[in-house]
């Protein structure tokens, strides 16, 4: 909808103030996108409104909006990650509607100038706003309480880190209305990404939510990185951390490495776009293989960014629910640094039939057939770790046995793709799409549903409904077979990748079942609502005092759930890995001590907010071109951190006392649960 | 439970004991008060800065006028502007982000290497692709030489 967006102001005053936008830039006269719309204003002013009428301002400013606490970060992390979900997956229901109606020559209901920015919105929500935040979100709550640590080394960051992400999310649901979003499939190719062939702002809206977001991603990596490095309890030496702490190092590693990487890139592709620059143009020396070859440069470490915590969640619940200490330990370290390198020397995978020659294509195909090596060690481990165990087939558990099944699946599809030969046959077909989102929701999602399952109580102090968590998980296993497969089959027999419309009715039985398969996937999607609506209810039912609801083996299940806000009353000392494990069986577990210590803890702050919050209309300015406004929010996010560097009064201490009636309450609530 | 901030208490050779009791205190207040000499290197002088900053000026200067005046041709301009931004990443290096070789930045300099090497694949890498690609798909558009 071109026609939308090049209506200029002709008055250079409104062309000052407003820039490109202008009346006509809301799409009034699309049904979809206006109900879209409307749904997401009513459910913003229901929150606002419900949360004046029953008076929770002050607790959610101070609890929530302001802290610096990292499990609240995090949890806020995974709720932005389960509505961006709700976002992500509308778009892929319209999308598998809209193939099945319009693939034997029918019309559907989407034009292609809809379609093409719902499957462009559809890869970007799901990649930037549900698997990034899900994952930071869940490295953010356990991995400080898995290493004995009191918060993450920089709390304040840590919270201008979680509303940057929120920002950018804001910044990519604003265009569903206002103007439009990019047409250029989620990693904005150029030269169809250059201001010549996509003249709208949807790619600015791209470039600039992934901007904002991507420096809060980068910023979180720091973070992370140095709590690890920095924060460990006394004796965790790096041999002896959870495998999912390695993990969590492992993709802040690849965050720090890689995200500069798309910053410079997508920088280069602004200046193209705002200044008339030429990197990525076809004349003037423009090279446009240099943006495919630098996002992938990008893109492939993100992948392992989103799957090597996903690997370290498996790991941890595996052990737990095998009650046998993980196998191979040693074999997993070495396994996801390993994968963390190579993950750099394999990107070419992606564009073999760009016309690097045979060489090139060689080099990178086999070392994409190696890093499976490393992938399936883990694999092996998780079954060996199984082998003899007492299996409890508890939620997580399931959600792991499913993930290794459909993982290994899209592994070997993976491998297959990995032969150049293979992949100029499959290159761009439906056959890549079923493959990475064999991967990405068998390995990324299904890790995350495990990980909620498992980590709930120990966020909430009570745990999720068995029964409902079962529905949801046989629902969305078993409709991803059935909306992935037909789409492994129909790449085999051709179809290509983001097509609107189609001729050919051999193609529109595969392409219902798959529809019927998303239906499924939003049933398993409700089912998961359900699942912690119900659990909200009926939490008394469902609560956990002891603090270790599974019997677990690492550092997390040693403190109370939910944890008081300092973590631990006295920093444990380690002697192991699992030793939480080893301490309940020597009978050293759960021993009060008789003193404590004041606590040095941060205070919470509005900055981090307040910055975030400013990046929108700042954004929202870059993409308008209202230059007046972009000004005034980057001096105003400038200001704002140069105020806080003057707040000296930023921590506080904990007096003894005060830990002390905490840690008896505990301690008697145990006492009890001991008796009971 | 406040420990006085002396250097010297934290000169321990194994990074990983000398968080053990105090590491909440300091750790959580990195770029407050208490935290401010803790770990890493200097945080070096004014002097340091402005030697630093001149040095980058010079090692600016002197590509921009090699440019603006053309005094070099092309092909040994090219390798005189990489050589002298591999110099000025040296000096930011040294002088801004203070790294030094020793025991206290086995950190920073392992991180140092890594980003070595990423960054070395990429470069290489994207130089070895970019080759390929414009002399398969552009014959027209390539370069002399």
């Amino acid at each position: 909808m071109s026609s939308r967006v090049d209506q200029l102001h002709e008055d250079p005053l409104l062309r000052a103030i407003f820039g490109k936008l202008h009346i006509e830039s809301i799409p009034w006269h699309d049904p979809i996108i206006m109900g879209a719309g409307a749904g997401m204003v009513i459910a913003a002013v229901a929150v606002l409104g419900l949360t004046t009428y029953f008076k929770q301002w002050k607790y959610v400013w101070s609890n929530w909006l302001t802290s610096v606490d990292h499990k609240k970060i995090g949890v806020m992390y995974i709720i932005l990650a389960l509505i961006m979900l709700l976002r992500g997956f509308a778009d892929a229901l319209m999308m598998r509607a809209q193939q099945a109606m319009a693939s034997a020559g029918g019309e559907g209901f989407l034009p292609p100038d809809h379609f093409d920015q719902i499957f462009t919105a559809h890869g970007v929500i799901m990649i930037f706003f549900v698997a990034m935040p899900f994952v930071v979100g869940l490295m953010n709550v356990v991995m400080p309480l898995q290493i004995g640590a009191r918060d993450v080394a920089f709390p304040y960051l840590n919270s201008l880190s979680f509303w940057l992400t929120a920002s950018g999310a804001i910044l990519i649901n604003v265009s569903l209305v206002i103007g439009e979003f990019a047409h250029t499939g989620w990693l904005a190719y150029a030269p169809l990404s250059g201001i010549e062939f996509s003249p709208g702002v949807g790619v600015d809206y791209y470039l600039w939510a992934l901007q904002i977001a991507g420096l809060g991603t980068l910023l979180s990596g720091v973070n992370l990185i140095t709590t690890i490095f920095k924060m460990r309890a006394p004796g965790m030496t790096l041999m002896r951390m959870p495998i999912f702490t390695w993990t969590t190092l492992a993709a802040n590693m690849l965050i720090v490495a890689a995200f500069p990487i798309l910053t410079v890139c997508l920088a280069m592709l602004s200046l193209d776009r705002y200044l008339g620059m030429h990197f990525f143009t076809n004349e003037a020396g423009g090279n446009a293989m240099l943006y495919v070859n630098l996002i992938w440069a990008w893109g492939h470490p993100e992948v392992y960014i989103l799957v090597l915590p996903a690997f370290g969640v498996f790991s941890e619940i595996v052990a737990t629910y095998s009650r046998k200490r993980l196998f191979g330990y040693d074999g997993m370290v070495y396994a996801t640094m390993c994968i963390a390198l190579l993950s750099f020397v394999v990107w070419l995978h992606h564009f073999f039939t760009m016309g690097a020659g045979a060489n090139v294509n060689a080099f990178f195909g086999i070392t994409t057939m190696i890093i499976s090596i490393p992938t399936g060690v883990k694999v092996f481990n998780w079954l060996f770790t199984m082998y003899r165990g007492r299996i409890k087939l508890d939620l997580p558990m399931m959600w792991t046995l499913g993930f290794i099944i459909t993982f290994v699946i899209g592994g070997a599809t993976g491998v297959l793709m990995a032969v150049p030969g293979a992949d100029f046959v499959l290159h761009n077909s439906v056959f890549l799409i079923a493959h990475f989102h064999n991967v990405i929701i068998g390995g990324v999602l299904f890790g995350c549903f495990a990980a909620l399952n498992y980590w709930f109580p120990k966020a909430f102090g009570f745990k999720l409904h068995t029964g409902l968590g079962k529905v949801s998980f046989w629902c969305w296993l078993i409709g991803f077979y059935v909306a992935f497969m037909p789409l492994y089959a129909l790449g085999l027999m051709g179809m290509t990748r983001r097509l609107s419309h189609m001729n050919d009715p051999v193609w529109q039985v595969y392409l219902i079942v798959a529809a019927g398969g998303a239906l499924l996937i939003l049933a398993g999607i409700v089912a998961n609502i359900a699942q912690i609506v119900w659990s909200v209810v009926k939490r008394d039912e469902l609560r956990d005092e002891t603090g270790d609801p599974w019997d677990g083996r690492t550092l997390e299940w040693a403190t109370s759930s939910p944890p008081p806000f300092y973590n631990f009353a006295v920093t444990p000392a380690i002697g192991n890995h699992d030793s939480f494990w080893d301490a309940k069986q020597l009978g050293q577990a759960y021993v009060q001590p008789e003193t404590y210590a004041p606590i040095h803890m941060p205070r919470n702050t509005a900055t981090g907010l307040l910055i975030g919050l400013v990046s929108v209309p700042f954004g929202f300015a870059l993409v308008w071109h209202i230059w007046w406004l972009a000004l005034l929010g980057f001096v105003a996010m400038i200001v704002i951190a140069a105020v806080h560097t003057f707040n000296e009064d930023r921590d506080y201490y904990v007096q003894p006392d005060e830990i002390k009636a905490i840690e008896d309450a505990r301690f008697a609530l145990l006492k009890t649960q001991k008796e009971a | 439970m406040h420990v006085p901030n002396e250097p010297t208490l934290h000169k321990a050779k194994d990074p990983h004991t000398e968080l053990a009791d105090h590491h909440a205190v300091d750790q959580l207040n990195h770029d407050h008060r208490h935290g401010a000499h803790d770990y890493g290197a200097s945080h070096g002088s004014v002097k340091s800065y402005l030697i630093g900053f001149a040095l980058s000026v010079i090692l600016t200067a002197i590509p921009f006028a090699l440019t603006m005046l053309k005094i070099l041709p092309a092909a040994s301009l090219i390798p005189v502007i990489l050589i002298l931004g591999v110099i000025q990443i040296v000096v930011h290096l040294h002088y801004f982000l203070h790294m030094d070789t020793s025991s206290s930045q086995v950190w920073n300099n392992a991180a140092f290497v890594f980003t070595v090497i990423i960054v070395g694949i990429l470069i290489v890498g994207t130089i070895w692709v970019m080759f390929h690609l414009n002399h398969n798909m552009m014959p027209g558009m390539m370069p002399m030489g």
